[in-house]
């Protein structure tokens, strides 16, 4: 049961096959048994479990409120959830408990969803694991063979989600097929009056079409992706699925988008930027982490932002205030937006030349051991595993990461379709049907259980939370 | 977040001065203004000064004080500027704090509508430009009311620039001459309050009230020295001055102290500095720190601000989510140039006289009320409204509002006066009784004081004769031409008729006869 889409669990719950209690409960263990992964920073167990029996009774009652009633699901520790700490796997954080949800965990609520826990990220979303901003709804997704989606910047409430930049985060649905992540975002998507950034026009709940011709169909290949660190089984993986939308009916050309070398260095000047005016309200006084010096106000911030804030975060609150230092503001900031701009520009131009979905690899490979990863430091790590991501945040557009297929190292490798802005629909559509396409096979999670138990003596496995 | 602000940039530049009486100190004696020269903006250059400094010390040449100031004007609106929360004076500490207020994570601003428009409204009525497009920026800093660590202000584009306002100084020796002036408005700017800090000294804390309902205004002064033709001197910032009186004396003091620095071979600092009420002279302020850099950045949450007016309207706009410029300005009430202007055509009025009108709280209503209801001259009317009227409340520390005599008491009373029932020292007489007995009309005041006028001419033409028969060397005295004979006579015909008579009737009277 666990292993199904949404609409398959959900027709069970409907039908009785399961109950929610039911669900929840093998959930819970689950979490339990996996929790060497340390995958979640808070489990909301009694939360959960009355939820699922509100649930149940609505159920019983023949009262279900939609296709999301009862279903198990995890929101990552940057969303604000009303009564359930929320800590951004930060120690500034540690202990806040939020006294309102955000609009997207309301609306899951409110469409009676069972909220199972706060799961795990880098502190304040600053790694490879977030809500996206740079890919970090995209990126794990691929590494772990799941669907993740980034909606277009605007159709998708912010409000509630601690901010990384403002001007790039999206919350990111992450579901095991295109399907289900259409169906959350029809309960997600419209204009919120809490974010003035969110789009004021409409938003009709849809069902995604199945396409089955894609001879109107125009996908563009952007040259500039295809660079020396891409992984040769990433590249052939992308080289085999442009053959087969080719071989289709559709019509597939390489296209150029000229500024894309410069895309991580402007992304870092105003993620750095955002990113220090954010955290300034993190100042120990009206909530979250506060140190024991009292000495004067001064010495008080001091402290606990020291004390509060990983190296990370610290490196990036120095180089944001430096890009918007008097002197230097027009030479980074204003610069690094111009150049944004340009990048904007660039996808705004391959989509009026007839383009309709771009197709790219989504990481340079598949995902690499841990003894690997925490070889090199934050920023070079950032940096190349975001390289495909990245420009789409700055631009603003819908993209998807679909898993393709597994590695020669038996580990999953997606492909990204990053679509035009407010298109998101079309771009789910495609996405589905190359889902349909390449059958990646469904995660078998009692086999991995079963490869997994070994593993249990060793407690301090892949602690991807990177706390001090 | 918080209570909303506006805050306005009133500049004075080149070719201002202040007068810096070296008698009067205290007193009014400083006129700081702007030359109005016609063209905005751009000023040429320094012009001959109206008003010389008075006291130039051991300095060669005059010296010329420039300032600047930013007002701080809190918006009356139900709810703050980006946050629903509610503005309400006097509630209790923190009891008006929202999340977005509180700067809990997550949370975004939502900008008030009726606070927008009231920046309109004031952009309008200051003569300013309009942007149809303002941006809000974030200025960071950190401070103890400033839970964001950073205020949400309008830097870059505000939404309104380029106003002025008139308004009048005395001058002259005696402040007997009234001039009109103009303040430039560099510009107008939507902005959050920061929250309230109460130190306690006693304890070493500070306590933080982050409700921000306080303080309606506040200014600061940017002020700086310099000889007309050179540059303009190094500033200081004057802060949080509370009246209209610590104002002009902050500024005063601290036009003196420079130019004491200057004229002794010292530097004026780049500094922030307090007005000590008690010393009388800005001092430094010790935790403010000198040169800060606020690291503006747009505020990525709030997209441009789009204003529309009747022409820009696009078709079919949800009148909930636009603004439009001309609406606003249809509702603006009357303003009091239009006013003033207004009184100095219909009613004759001096320009001076106008602004007296309009300073004093519902003086011009009971003006107006006055006109309504008397046939009297309205330059009589002024003047005694002016003169009279605004005397007594002076005197006795009244507020029009709580004035004993009705605007009906004085237009019945000008009545009496206009048609000659009353003479006009018998008017005042009559005056000061209505201060002092409530209730009582003009009317009978005149009856019982028996204070009419002698209606009989032919009368008062015997009295005249019969006092100068009896009085023959006063009348050759006035033959002769002394002046104060006449005035004799009057007085010596006044007292045969118990004061019933004009003294300009009867100086008509005794001239007549004395020509034939």
């Amino acid at each position: 049961m666990l292993g199904r889409t949404l609409r398959e669990v959900s027709a069970a719950l409907k039908q009785g096959q399961i109950t929610p209690t039911e669900l929840c409960q093998k959930c819970l263990s689950l979490i339990k048994k996996t929790k060497f992964l340390n995958a979640y920073i808070t489990v909301s167990e009694e939360v959960a479990l009355k939820q699922a029996e509100e649930s149940e009774k609505r159920y019983k009652k023949g009262h279900s409120l939609g296709d999301l009633d009862g279903i198990p699901i995890a929101v990552k520790d940057n969303f604000s959830t009303s009564g359930i700490e929320t800590t951004c796997a930060s120690n500034m954080l540690k202990g806040y408990v939020p006294p309102y949800n955000a609009t997207v965990v309301q609306k899951l609520l409110d469409q009676g969803a069972v909220l199972m826990g706060k799961t795990n990220l880098d502190e304040f979303a600053m790694g490879a694991l977030g809500s996206d901003t740079g890919g970090s709804t995209r990126n794990p997704a691929a590494h772990c063979g799941v669907v993740g989606f980034k909606p277009s910047y605007g159709l998708v409430s912010r409000h509630g989600l601690i901010p990384l930049v403002n001007s790039m985060d999206v919350p990111g649905i992450l579901t095991r097929c295109v399907d289900d992540a259409a169906i959350v975002l029809g309960m997600l998507a419209g204009h919120d009056p809490k974010d003035s950034t969110t789009v004021q026009d409409p938003v009709k709940p849809f069902t995604l079409p199945s396409l089955t011709d894609v001879s109107k169909l125009c996908i563009g290949i952007p040259k500039e992706y295809l660079t020396p660190e891409l992984s040769s089984e990433v590249q052939s993986l992308w080289s085999k699925a442009a053959n087969l939308f080719e071989s289709e009916g559709a019509k597939v050309i390489e296209v150029s988008l000229p500024h894309t070398s410069y895309s991580i260095v402007c992304y870092h000047v105003l993620c750095t930027s955002e990113v220090a005016s954010n955290m300034a309200r993190f100042d120990g006084l009206e909530y979250g982490h506060r140190c024991d010096i009292d000495v004067s106000t001064e010495a008080m911030y001091a402290a606990t932002r020291r004390e509060g804030f990983n190296d990370v975060v610290r490196g990036r609150i120095l180089s944001g205030n430096f890009f918007l230092l008097k002197e230097n503001y027009e030479n980074y900031f204003i610069k690094a937006q111009k150049v944004r701009r340009l990048i904007a520009n660039d996808f705004v131009n391959v989509f009026n030349s007839g383009v309709d979905v771009l197709l790219t690899p989504t990481t340079l490979r598949e995902a690499v051991p841990y003894q690997e990863f925490i070889k090199e430091d934050n920023r070079t790590r950032s940096a190349q595993d975001d390289i495909f991501t990245q420009a789409v945040n700055m631009a603003g557009l819908p993209a998807v990461s679909v898993p393709v297929a597994l590695s020669n190292q038996g580990l999953p490798v997606g492909l990204q379709f990053i679509g035009r802005a407010f298109h998101d629909q079309q771009l789910l559509t495609v996405a589905k049907w190359f889902e349909k396409q390449v059958q990646f096979p469904v995660t078998q999670l009692q086999e991995l259980m079963d490869d997994c138990s070994s593993v249990f003596e060793i407690e301090k496995l892949a602690s991807v939370s990177l706390k001090q | 977040m918080a209570a909303p602000m506006l805050r306005g940039c009133c500049l004075a530049r080149r070719g201002a001065l202040a007068c810096i009486d070296g008698g009067s100190r205290h007193g009014r004696g400083a006129a700081i203004g702007c030359r109005s020269s016609g063209k905005r903006g751009r000023s040429s250059v320094a012009q001959q000064p109206l008003i010389t400094a008075q006291k130039s010390g051991k300095g060669e040449h005059a010296w010329a004080a420039v300032v600047g100031l930013e007002i701080h004007a809190q918006i009356s609106s139900n709810s703050k500027l980006f946050s629903g929360s509610q503005v309400q004076f006097a509630a209790p500490p923190n009891s008006l704090v929202s999340f977005f207020d509180a700067s809990l994570p997550g949370t975004l601003p939502v900008l008030n509508r009726r606070c927008v428009e009231a920046a309109v409204m004031t952009g309008l009525a200051l003569k300013c430009h309009i942007n149809k497009k303002s941006l809000f920026d974030r200025k960071h800093y950190f401070y103890a009311d400033l839970p964001a660590g950073y205020q949400i202000t309008q830097q870059r584009l505000p939404i309104a620039v380029n106003g002025s306002l008139e308004y009048s100084v005395c001058v002259g020796k005696k402040r007997s001459q009234v001039i009109t002036r103009t303040a430039r408005i560099k510009q107008i700017q939507l902005e959050q309050d920061s929250g309230k800090s109460l130190h306690d000294e006693l304890r070493s804390q500070t306590l933080i009230d982050l409700n921000r309902a306080e303080g309606q205004l506040r200014v600061d002064a940017n002020i700086s020295v310099h000889h007309p033709g050179e540059p303009l001197g190094v500033r200081t910032e004057v802060k949080n001055l509370n009246s209209a009186r610590f104002l002009a004396r902050a500024i005063d003091s601290e036009i003196e102290r420079q130019i004491n620095e200057l004229e002794n071979g010292r530097e004026i600092l780049n500094e922030t500095r307090s007005f000590d009420c008690k010393l009388g002279c800005t001092i430094p302020m010790r935790d403010k720190e000198g040169k800060q850099d606020y690291r503006f950045m747009p505020e990525p949450n709030l997209p441009p601000l789009l204003l529309y007016d009747t022409a820009s309207l696009p078709p079919g706009a949800d009148p909930q989510q636009v603004i439009n410029i001309d609406r606003i300005r249809e509702q603006l009430p009357e303003l009091p140039s239009e006013t003033r202007e207004q009184l100095v055509q219909q009613y004759g009025m001096l320009p001076e006289h106008s602004f007296t009108i309009l300073n004093e709280v519902g003086l011009l209503e009971f003006f107006q009320n006055v006109i309504k209801e008397t046939r009297a001259e309205p330059k009589k009317v002024t003047s005694w409204i002016l003169n009279n009227f605004l005397g007594f409340l002076k005197q006795q520390n009244l507020a029009v509002n709580e004035s004993p005599v009705t605007p009906s008491a004085l237009a019945e009373l000008l009545n009496l006066l206009d048609r000659k029932a009353i003479s006009s020292s018998a008017a005042k007489q009559v005056f000061e009784e209505l201060w002092r007995s409530k209730g009582k009309t003009p009317s009978q005041i005149v009856s019982e004081k028996q204070l009419e006028l002698m209606q009989d001419g032919e009368a008062l033409n015997q009295v005249c004769l019969a006092v100068m028969e009896e009085h023959p060397q006063v009348v050759l005295a006035m033959k002769r031409g002394n002046p104060r004979a006449i005035n004799k006579l009057i007085g010596l015909v006044r007292k045969a008729t118990l004061s019933r008579a004009d003294p300009t009737v009867i100086k008509e009277i005794l001239e007549k006869k004395l020509s034939s």
